[in-house]
């Protein structure tokens, strides 16, 4: 049972809509029948126990699913009017667009300069002042120049777990991207580092359409616009934050959501 | 479990403490004796290259000078000396670095990154693997017959060192493979969210990466084939080339052939064995040489993440 939301009087642009979507790691089926959509400039938050899939759909968002052997989808994912799995709708085109940001803090063994500016030097972006800029204004956007701005050349393990993510997150910042994937971008932080990517994304969304897959149904609360519930690889309840925490209609959703099970 | 039954449980001991403290004696005792068996172990290993050094160290005091380095081979002792086989070694080194290293880095890439495992796959990597382990004698009857005969390449620089190549490339292939393997997976991640393809993936990630790995394999590689002498053999090397090796199809010879024909023709005359070891000192330093420079990049670029 699917419940959506859909309110008239806001009239969002829909980023992502997700029909159908199926999907198997072999035979073993993880995404069943999905059907989904994603509003612009919303943090949609995305929670469920461990293996209900919630990982498999947001990473199948920019397709980075495919690199797994022996994974299969039917379906489609309408990304801006083009459906993503379309072979003219190249890969990498869908990933310049879609930002991601992962569990773990994942910078290059580069300095911190050569992490953020990685994305638009191998799309041809080669003017040294340009690419300064770049570095510049997205280290700012993701709350880190004031931390890295006299040490832009050094390495970037040498920054804490906490820098690392916000370098990861300008590193995403840096292609423009409209849409930022983050799977659970905080679970390996303490929490005064969490709280900092928290405000961060608050200030994100703004500018970006977020896609957040959480652990912590607090950080789903504190966070985001809408809230998916996913259980087995079923989209349970897709709804604003504060329905799916007072009222959700599903029994399930509520069971997980008091701690009943999870 | 229920706090009454740990309760319960609380007071029976199932381990006698005695018994215990015997043989934990017993178990210390026995660690002791494990230690000195691999401590022995190491120590026979060192030994043996001691003696190996010392003997041929002895040998070669007198003739191991600038002179035996600067003239060419003779069959006079007195005036014989190595220029020749030392060109030849270097000329030798100079097809097979750039051959191996290409050719095998190659194969590693496409092993690692683009071919879809399978089983297909996995029967490349055994052979190669088996490759490995081929004797170099055959080696060289495949390098006579394909670059010697089929090729008319003879016995020149370029036939050997083609043939030298095709022996350590499986050596290099299974090193770039190893190094490439242990790239982790989150940095591929990482750029391929990013919108990269697989080849700029690979010369901005993984390359730069697996480098170090990639660099000691190759060194190491090309010190077997500093050292082997079958193929060359095989291959038709001549016994006593006067000629200083200019280009890729002159005729030459290398250090381990030395060293192979001296000692043979120590029966004539006692002093070959002297500049067989005289000999041996120089490709050892060579090696030496070329195994602390594997250490050394492997020590400074090795990335840590």
């Amino acid at each position: 049972m699917i419940s959506q939301n859909t309110n008239k009087d806001e009239a969002k642009r829909i980023i992502y809509s997700v029909n159908n979507l199926n999907l198997w790691y072999g035979k073993d089926q993880a995404l069943k029948n999905l059907n989904f959509t994603i509003e612009e400039n919303d943090v949609t938050a995305i929670i469920g126990p461990s293996g209900c899939g919630k990982s498999t759909f947001i990473k199948t968002l920019n397709r980075m699913i495919e690199i797994i052997p022996n994974v299969k989808t039917s379906g489609e994912i309408i990304y801006n009017d083009r459906n993503i799995f379309d072979s003219a709708f190249g890969v990498e085109e869908l990933r310049t667009r879609v930002g991601m940001v992962f569990q773990k803090p994942n910078p290059f063994p580069k300095s911190i300069f050569e992490n953020v500016v990685y994305g638009p030097k191998i799309h041809g972006i080669r003017n040294k002042k340009k690419l300064m800029e770049i570095a510049e204004v997205s280290l700012r956007n993701s709350a880190l120049w004031d931390e890295v701005k006299d040490r832009l050349n050094s390495n970037a393990y040498g920054l804490s777990g906490g820098q690392q993510q916000r370098l990861c997150i300008a590193r995403a910042l840096a292609m423009e991207p409209e849409v930022l994937l983050m799977d659970e971008p905080t679970s390996a932080l303490d929490p005064i580092a969490t709280a900092k990517i928290e405000e961060l994304i608050m200030e994100l969304k703004k500018d970006y359409t977020i896609v957040i897959v959480t652990h912590s149904m607090q950080q789903a609360a504190r966070i985001s616009d809408k809230t998916a519930f996913f259980l087995m690889g079923e989209l349970i309840e897709l709804d604003k934050t504060k329905t799916i925490f007072t009222t959700p209609r599903d029994k399930r959703t509520e069971d997980y959501i008091t701690g009943r099970f999870g | 479990m229920s706090y009454d039954v740990m309760q319960q449980n609380k007071d029976k001991h199932f381990l006698n403490t005695e018994a215990l403290k015997r043989r934990m004696k017993l178990r210390i005792i026995l660690d002791k004796v494990a230690k000195g068996i691999f401590i022995l172990s190491t120590l026979f290993s060192l030994l043996i290259l001691g003696v190996l050094i010392y003997r041929v160290w002895n040998q070669s005091v007198g003739w191991l000078n600038l002179r035996f380095l600067k003239s060419n081979l003779s069959i006079f002792p007195e005036k014989a000396g190595i220029h020749g086989p030392i060109l030849g070694t270097l000329w030798l080194m100079a097809i097979v670095a750039p051959v191996t290293v290409i050719l095998g880095v190659a194969t590693a890439i496409y092993l690692e990154e683009y071919a879809t495992k399978g089983k297909f796959q996995s029967f490349i990597k055994t052979n190669i693997s088996n490759l490995a382990g081929v004797p170099s004698v055959i080696f060289g009857l495949l390098g006579l017959t394909v670059f010697g005969r089929l090729l008319k390449l003879g016995s020149s620089i370029l036939a050997g060192g083609l043939t030298m190549s095709l022996l350590v490339l499986p050596i290099v292939i299974v090193a770039s493979q190893e190094a490439l393997k242990a790239v982790p997976g989150f940095l591929k991640d990482a750029s391929y969210a990013l919108g990269a393809t697989k080849w700029t993936t690979i010369k901005t990630v993984i390359l730069p990466t697996a480098l170090p790995g990639i660099m000691t394999g190759s060194i190491l590689a090309l010190s077997r084939a500093i050292g082997e002498t079958a193929p060359l053999v095989v291959l038709g090397i001549p016994t006593l080339i006067l000629r200083i090796p200019d280009g890729i199809m002159s005729d030459f010879t290398a250090l381990p052939i030395q060293i192979y024909y001296w000692t043979l023709d120590a029966v004539l005359r006692p002093e070959y064995a002297n500049l067989a070891a005289a000999t041996i000192i120089v490709l050892l330093f060579m090696l030496f040489i070329m195994n602390s420079i594997a250490i050394l990049i492997r020590n400074k670029y090795q990335k840590r993440y």
